[in-house]
């Protein structure tokens, strides 16, 4: 009964899916399709992060990519807008993952166009999860990707952020989180600057702060380039939606946080 | 075994044509305008979750009339066209007219291959951005013959009656305003009933909006906007 072609429309739940509908047109296209081990050094993103705030969430990354001890290009993106209300930070290898963020995207307003409907906000979460199984093997070879994911929940009314692994693995994060080589010292100055219901300024200085941080215990990771004018890209996700962080307001807060650490003599 | 009855070609075209034909004529009418800021899509719908208006891709909007589980799945297909060809070219690559294409392709071999002819009409619609680039609109019938529209667009129902309205009426650069209340007239052109706000879908494709120009206008702005004639 249930292969009943007639019936067909009641077991295709997955027509909705971009994902699926490559996979039965253009398999190639898929992220993973046919993995080989990197032979040489890749660029790799480095380092991006996502706190929690009052309105909801800020995310925010370094703009370097680095392959092995050479800087691959200063000015990459790391924060993508994945639909009006959540967005994806990329970290690992940079060329599947901007693959990935750029695959999720066309997923999410597939979905929203064929249903008239948004995906809610944990079925964002595990659908970026399932992409993220589909590298396993590429990541077994060196190309891993793993992202930060972190949205607006309409239905809460609150931020949320999560994290992945290289097997699909969700975890969701309460506060912050941070993805990369400089994760780690980011994690560390988070911890330390977090507070609950931060205001957005703070979040923003907060941030950024960790970048730094991560910029300069991390060689991988890019600092503010004051000579080139390259600063963090920074978005907020709020009940209102995606938004920007002006380049003026960013580099302002940075030139205040070096200037403080100046002031300090202590670097930090 | 008998031998299936002769039925020539023309015949069998033509009561196909004419089965297409009263299927559409039943249902109600879409009105396309374009106006100084994008195209408008007014159609005459009670169902505000049922649509017959809806998005294709950044700069490309889908209408159909007749029926609905057949124009809903042509309406998949051709996201499902915009969506593999932006993602695996770029998002500028995707185009009414090749999507007007496709549709005119198959719906011509649905009709002459299959039984039964789709009783449907659809309407593709792609918005001009700048650089002295024109709106385009492109009407396909139930057989797969195409035309590309200039300014106005009207299928359905009443479509010829619509069509003459829209002719003497139509003004080049209208507000969305004077749009919208065309639209709604030309749809009232054959009916004695006055169409309120819960009697339309409407949506725009505005070219002032970022990327996604798509946008429906829900029942509270339209009558605040339909409020304006008086």
């Amino acid at each position: 009964m249930t292969d009943d072609h007639r019936l067909y429309p009641f077991h295709d739940y997955v027509q909705s899916s971009f994902v699926e509908l490559l996979r039965r047109q253009s398999p190639h296209l898929l992220p993973g399709a046919d993995p080989a081990p990197a032979v040489t050094e890749i660029p790799h993103g480095t380092t991006v992060l996502a706190v929690r705030y009052r309105d909801g969430v800020i995310m925010a990354g370094d703009r370097q990519a680095t392959a092995g001890y050479q800087v691959a290009s200063r000015r990459i993106e790391k924060i993508f807008k994945a639909d009006d209300l959540s967005g994806v930070g990329i970290a690992g290898a940079a060329g599947p993952a901007m693959e990935m963020a750029k695959l999720f995207q066309t997923e999410l307003e597939h979905y929203e166009k064929v249903e008239g409907d948004n995906l809610s906000l944990d079925g964002k979460a595990n659908k970026l999860g399932q992409m993220i199984r589909m590298n396993l093997q590429a990541a077994m070879m060196g190309l891993a990707v793993v992202p930060i994911f972190a949205g607006f929940d309409e239905k809460a009314g609150v931020g949320r952020l999560f994290k992945y692994d290289i097997t699909g693995g969700r975890y969701e994060e309460r506060d912050y989180d941070a993805q990369g080589s400089g994760s780690k010292d980011a994690r560390d100055s988070l911890k330390k600057l977090w507070k609950r219901d931060m205001p957005r300024d703070e979040a923003l200085r907060t941030a950024l702060e960790a970048l730094v941080d991560a910029a300069d215990e991390d060689v991988g990771t890019g600092g503010p380039d004051l000579v080139r004018g390259i600063f963090p890209t920074v978005k907020t996700i709020t009940r209102s939606g995606y938004g920007e962080v002006a380049d003026d307001e960013i580099r302002r807060v940075c030139e205040a946080i070096l200037a403080t650490r100046t002031t300090a003599g202590n670097g930090g | 075994m008998p031998l299936p009855y002769y039925v020539s070609p023309e015949q069998m075209m033509k009561d196909k044509a004419e089965y297409a034909r009263k299927g559409i004529a039943r249902g109600r009418s879409i009105v396309t305008l374009e106006y100084n800021e994008g195209i408008l899509l007014t159609a005459e719908n009670p169902s505000s979750l049922l649509h017959k208006v809806s998005e294709i891709y950044d700069r490309i909007a889908f209408a159909g009339v007749g029926k609905y589980n057949e124009f809903e799945n042509l309406r998949i297909a051709g996201i499902r066209h915009a969506d593999v060809k932006g993602y695996s070219y770029s998002r500028g690559d995707v185009t009414a007219k090749a999507l007007a294409n496709a549709y005119s392709q198959a719906l011509g071999n649905i009709f002459t291959q299959d039984i039964k002819p789709f009783e449907v009409e659809v309407l593709v619609a792609e918005v001009g951005i700048g650089n002295g680039s024109k709106s385009e609109i492109y009407h396909i019938l139930y057989d797969g013959t195409i035309e590309d529209e200039k300014n106005y667009a009207a299928m359905g129902g009443q479509a010829e009656e619509i069509r003459r309205f829209l002719k003497d009426h139509y003004q080049s650069a209208m507000s969305l305003d004077d749009a919208l209340q065309l639209g709604v007239r030309a749809l009232s052109v054959t009916q004695n009933k006055t169409l309120t706000e819960r009697d339309l879908e409407v949506a725009v494709l505005d070219r002032t909006k970022e990327r996604r120009k798509f946008r429906r206008l829900p029942p509270e702005a339209l009558s605040q906007l339909l409020g304006g004639a008086k």
